[in-house]
């Protein structure tokens, strides 16, 4: 399992990025290994507000749903359209796949490590 | 008696001890003693031989008065229906199937079903439809409830709309908290101006029935315009039958289309079994409730069906889905599919056009009777509304004729006709009220 | 198999009306169709051959052994569809005067009179025209049951996490919050769960007994009470009344409403996937709030769930079920059925029931160690059942139990087939540690191989470009 030791992650498998002015966020390959195949990405629109702990969409495989928690408060100020045809991206390349940008970011969760959290998924395991 | 169950009670007992229980209640032992029924406790009558129980529906049925000629309509339509429409459904496996989830020994409903959703995409002019809902009235409510987002939470429906209908919206919306707001109706149509005040930035669908409940054709297209303008979604109810030679839903700017299919080949029924159906856009497809099936290929490359998009439904989505239903009304689709088959295109188109000249000749007939008058200025499909002198007399005289006459209703009388009345009966059914309203 | 669409040729037809005897009249030019539908143009005889081939793809109960756990596939008898095709009720309109209609308020009377005896109730509605549909009538009911007491803080329905999926997404669609409470080890309700989330929000429970692992509970009667005492009311699944019509009712376990599916229990077909009727019983004090017509009774402000009075014609056919079995025959389906599914689980070898105990109507095998051993799955097994001519059971559910499959033979089995089921499920048992890359690759006798559902979600195609 990959677990890019640069990010941060939520105990709901959201990897985080932070940048200078925005988080990124996506789902970690832990979570698109157990989801199996995914088929549709329910995507928020830009200018929603999210708020840290709460859902912003979810993603589909065909037989399961999972919703993506937002790690952070903040605004969406973008989201990545291209897995709107592409939903496959989030399988083949989950770090590179981001789902929204949040900017400016208000408050967020407690995150965890990258060695957090693969000794958190070797628990869930 | 029968209880259908092959086993002798002699077999019962063998398997009974080779299970190591004794008698029947240990085999129900975690039912506690204080509501366990013993044997003779059920109070109903003892059970019949299939030829006595025969005797006693067909008595109840022999109380029922069907009628030769119906001029009434108000959501239950009697089209005539092709023998073979009426038998392909009786077929044991397509009746006595479940839900096709195992593909592989289902193809057969499974396109049945592909290809009730692409007649419903024909009719409709839409990009997606489900497997079907329960009727036209929970169709409107399911509609209702998928156009409604976080923001948009309010739907307005038109008082022109049929009551049933009305009445379940506004039960659904009861249920899930939100607000319902019923349009006005003017001279029997829904009322654009105060379409227009009550669409604010919370609408979030308008339901419009066309033909509406009085048989009035409303200014789809412009509705489309104004609901269109207010960022709401536009819900158009249609007659199947209509739409043979109505414009589309689609051109008219509808989001969702629904309707009752009944008049697709099922019979009239006192209510029931019916069918709810339902298409929208390609980009609200993931937001209809319900089964759809989709076209897929299996390893080999050979084209298969299946029961798609699952991951909206309530098994997988629980108290996230937007809908909880689950069983429909598959074999009232394939019955409409059968009737659209067997009809085709031309005869589709036939059973409106008559339906409609239909109607309108007996409204030409039954208003030059004096005192009988459209109550309504619009233009119509195939029911109207007239006033009626000695309403209950006419329509009594009416029934002792073998003929069911309008529907009383506030306004009037609601009559419909269909292209299975022959001119010679409508003559017959205006010389009756004639007779009466001249007495 | 060709579409319909793919066998049409232009001008081929069948005409069924005469020409019109009377002047034609048009619609307004804005109002008028631009192109007439694609539908398929066929003659009679092609339509025919095409549903005909068509349905030799379909497996229906009367074609073999249907055992799908929690769906109740019981034969259906060929009396009561020829009782309900009588015209004295196909040619009834539903808004005819009552006076020619009575027949048709007998039927539903009598069902009445005879299903409240069945569940323990005091009055029916048969508007509901599925299960979920009666689950979310129920659920109304116990709503405006608190509404008219001005009970408004009661905003919780308590579902536990063996339930069918229906039941939360009522509860939601009724604008109530989803309390899920974990099962205990034996599969029926946590006493300690139930009392630590029951309060003065809570609204109601709803409950299936036997629950969705074919277990009756046996605490039924104190759950309820705690439920009441809380000032809750309890609605009843009726998915799995099978077990027990006629043994133990509803109404006496306490229980203020039920659902029941008439297409299940009371052996009306499923068609594929309906119509159904889901008849909702109640206690006499929820009586008042049941669905009526707008049209049909005349009333305003009531409950309605759909137009007229439901799916009629289903309940002429369970109504001449009920009427054929009678007092001893209910009964003894009910108990035909809980003997067949005890027989069918102790005849199956290899495979492990998931709760090795007396089960009711069906029961559940956890196929989760056989899995580790073989690599071969529950949905392997049940695509390798396609191959063996018999229909699968219930996989994947309830979501209590991994690598689930659930078997509810019902009583209108023989012990013969039961016991050769036995013997193909120990074959298919034996065959996953011989070769597992066969069963993997099951069905190999269909029409069909597993379809790439992922495509399907995918890029969905909802219906032919025409």
């Amino acid at each position: 399992m990959n677990v890019p030791a640069e990010l941060y992650y939520s105990k709901t498998h959201e990897w985080i990025r932070m940048e200078a002015d925005a988080a990124i966020i996506g789902i970690t390959d832990f979570a698109q290994d157990a989801l199996g195949d995914v088929v549709f990405v329910d995507l928020p629109a830009i200018g929603d507000t999210v708020t840290a702990g709460e859902a912003f969409g979810d993603v589909e495989s065909v037989k399961a749903v999972s919703e993506l928690i937002c790690p952070v408060s903040g605004m969406i100020c973008d989201v990545n359209q291209a897995l709107e045809d592409a939903p496959e991206l989030l399988n083949e390349d989950p770090y590179g796949a981001w789902i929204i940008k949040v900017s400016p970011v208000e408050d967020q969760e407690e995150l965890l490590s990258a060695q957090a959290y693969a000794a958190f998924c070797a628990e869930e395991e | 008696m029968a209880s259908y169950i092959p086993s002798t009670p002699a077999q019962q007992q063998q398997m009974l001890q080779a299970l190591g229980l004794a008698d029947w209640r240990a085999l129900y032992r975690d039912v506690p003693d204080a509501i366990y029924l013993e044997d003779g406790a059920l109070d109903i009558p003892g059970g019949l031989s299939e030829l006595e129980v025969r005797q006693k529906i067909c008595a109840m049925a022999a109380k029922n008065k069907p009628f030769a000629t119906v001029l009434r309509g108000a959501g239950a339509y009697d089209h005539y229906i092709p023998s073979i429409v009426r038998y392909i459904p009786t077929k044991e496996e397509f009746l006595t199937a479940y839900t096709p989830y195992q593909a592989e020994m289902s193809q057969g409903i499974l396109q049945s079903i592909f290809e009730y959703q692409t007649c419903i995409c024909e009719l409709t002019g839409m990009d997606a439809a489900n497997a079907s809902v329960y009727d036209g009235a929970t169709a409107a409510a399911e509609a209702a409830a998928m156009c409604r987002d976080r923001k948009r939470r309010v739907t307005l429906i038109s008082a022109a709309a049929h009551p049933d209908t009305i009445a379940t919206v506004r039960t659904y919306c009861y249920g899930s908290g939100d607000e319902l707001r019923i349009v006005p109706a003017r001279d029997g149509r829904t009322d654009l101006e105060a379409l227009k005040e009550l669409l604010g930035p919370e609408v979030a669908s308008v339901y419009i029935q066309q033909p509406n409940f009085y048989g009035q054709l409303e200014d789809a297209p412009g509705i489309g315009q104004i609901v269109k303008e207010a960022g709401a979604h536009y819900i158009l109810g249609c007659d199947p039958i209509a739409l043979a030679i109505m414009g589309t839903p689609r051109e008219w700017g509808a989001d969702v289309v629904v309707g009752e299919g009944q008049s697709l080949g099922m019979p009239l029924s006192y209510g029931g079994p019916y069918l709810g159906f339902m298409a929208t856009t390609a980009k609200l497809m993931r937001d209809l409730p319900g089964r759809i099936v989709g076209q897929t290929e299996d390893a080999q490359g050979r084209r298969a069906f299946v029961l798609s998009l699952q991951a909206r439904e309530q098994h997988i989505r629980r108290e996230k889905a937007r809908s909880n239903i689950c069983s429909n009304e598959a074999l009232c689709a394939l019955t409409a599919a059968c009737y659209l088959a067997a009809m085709g295109p031309a005869g589709l188109e036939q059973a409106a056009r008559q339906s409609m000249a239909k109607a309108h000749y007996l409204a030409g007939e039954l208003t030059k009777i004096s005192g009988v008058e459209l109550v309504h200025s619009g233009p119509y499909f195939h029911e109207f509304v007239t006033t009626l002198p000695r309403q209950a007399q006419a329509l009594k005289a009416l029934e002792d004729q073998d003929i069911l006459g309008g529907l009383p209703i506030r306004e009037g009388v609601l009559w419909c006709v269909t292209e299975k009345v022959s001119r010679a009966e409508l003559d017959r059914a205006v010389n009756i009220v004639k007779e009466v309203c001249q007495a | 198999m060709k579409l319909i669409f793919e066998r049409s040729v232009p001008g081929h037809g069948t005409e069924y009306l005469p020409p019109c005897d009377v002047e034609e009249v048009a619609l307004p030019p804005h109002l008028r169709r631009a192109a007439p539908p694609k539908l398929p143009q066929l003659s009679e005889s092609e339509v025919s051959r095409h549903y005909t081939q068509l349905s030799k793809q379909v497996y229906g109960v009367n074609c073999g052994f249907y055992p799908l756990g929690s769906c109740t596939m019981k034969y259906n008898p060929r009396i009561d569809e020829e009782m309900a095709a009588l015209p004295g009720f196909t040619n009834i309109h539903p808004l005819a005067p009552g006076y020619t209609t009575e027949g048709c308020r007998e039927v539903l009377d009598l069902a009445e009179k005879l299903l409240c005896p069945i569940t323990g109730m005091d009055a029916m509605t048969f508007q509901p025209a599925a299960g979920a549909h009666g689950e979310f009538t129920g659920v109304l009911l116990i709503k405006r049951y608190h509404d008219a007491r001005g009970d408004h803080q009661r905003t919780k329905i308590i579902v536990p996490d063996s339930a069918h999926g229906t039941n939360p997404a009522t509860a939601a669609m009724c604008g109530y919050q989803v309390v899920n409470i974990p099962s205990a080890p034996n599969g029926c309700v946590d006493l300690d769960a139930l009392k630590a989330v029951l309060g003065a929000d809570t609204a109601g429970l709803m409950l299936t007994n036997p629950n969705t692992v074919g277990i009756f509970d046996e605490n039924i009667l104190q759950i309820t009470q705690l439920v009441h005492e809380a000032g809750g009311l309890c609605y009843y699944d009726g998915a799995n009344l099978n077990a027990i019509m006629g043994v133990a009712r509803p109404g006496d376990m306490g229980f203020d409403c039920v659902h029941l599916n008439l297409h299940k229990t009371f052996a009306t077909p499923h068609g594929g996937g309906g119509p159904g009727a889901g008849a909702v019983g109640c206690k006499a004090h929820l009586a008042r709030f049941l669905p009526k017509s707008a049209l049909m009774d005349g009333q305003d402000d009531h409950l309605q769930v759909r137009s007229f009075h439901g799916n009629f014609l289903v309940v002429v056919k369970a109504l001449t079920y009920i009427l054929t079995l009678g007092r001893e025959g209910i009964p003894a389906a009910a108990r035909g059925a809980v003997l067949n599914a005890n027989y069918l689980m102790r005849q199956i070898r290899g495979f492990q029931p998931a709760f090795d105990r007396i089960c009711m109507h069906e029961f559940v095998l956890d196929l989760s160690r056989f899995k580790k051993e073989t690599g071969v799955s529950a949905l392997d097994v049940a695509k390798s059942l396609i191959d063996r001519g018999m229909h699968p059971p219930t996989m994947y559910f309830p979501m209590i139990v991994h690598e689930a499959l659930m078997l509810e033979p019902t009583e209108t089995e023989s012990r013969q087939t039961l016991d050769e089921v036995a013997q193909v499920y120990g074959e298919l048992y034996d065959l996953a540690h011989q070769d597992p890359d066969y069963m993997h690759g099951a069905p190999h006798n269909a029409p069909i191989g597993r379809p790439d559902e992922v495509r399907a979600a995918r890029d969905p195609v909802v219906r032919q470009k025409l």
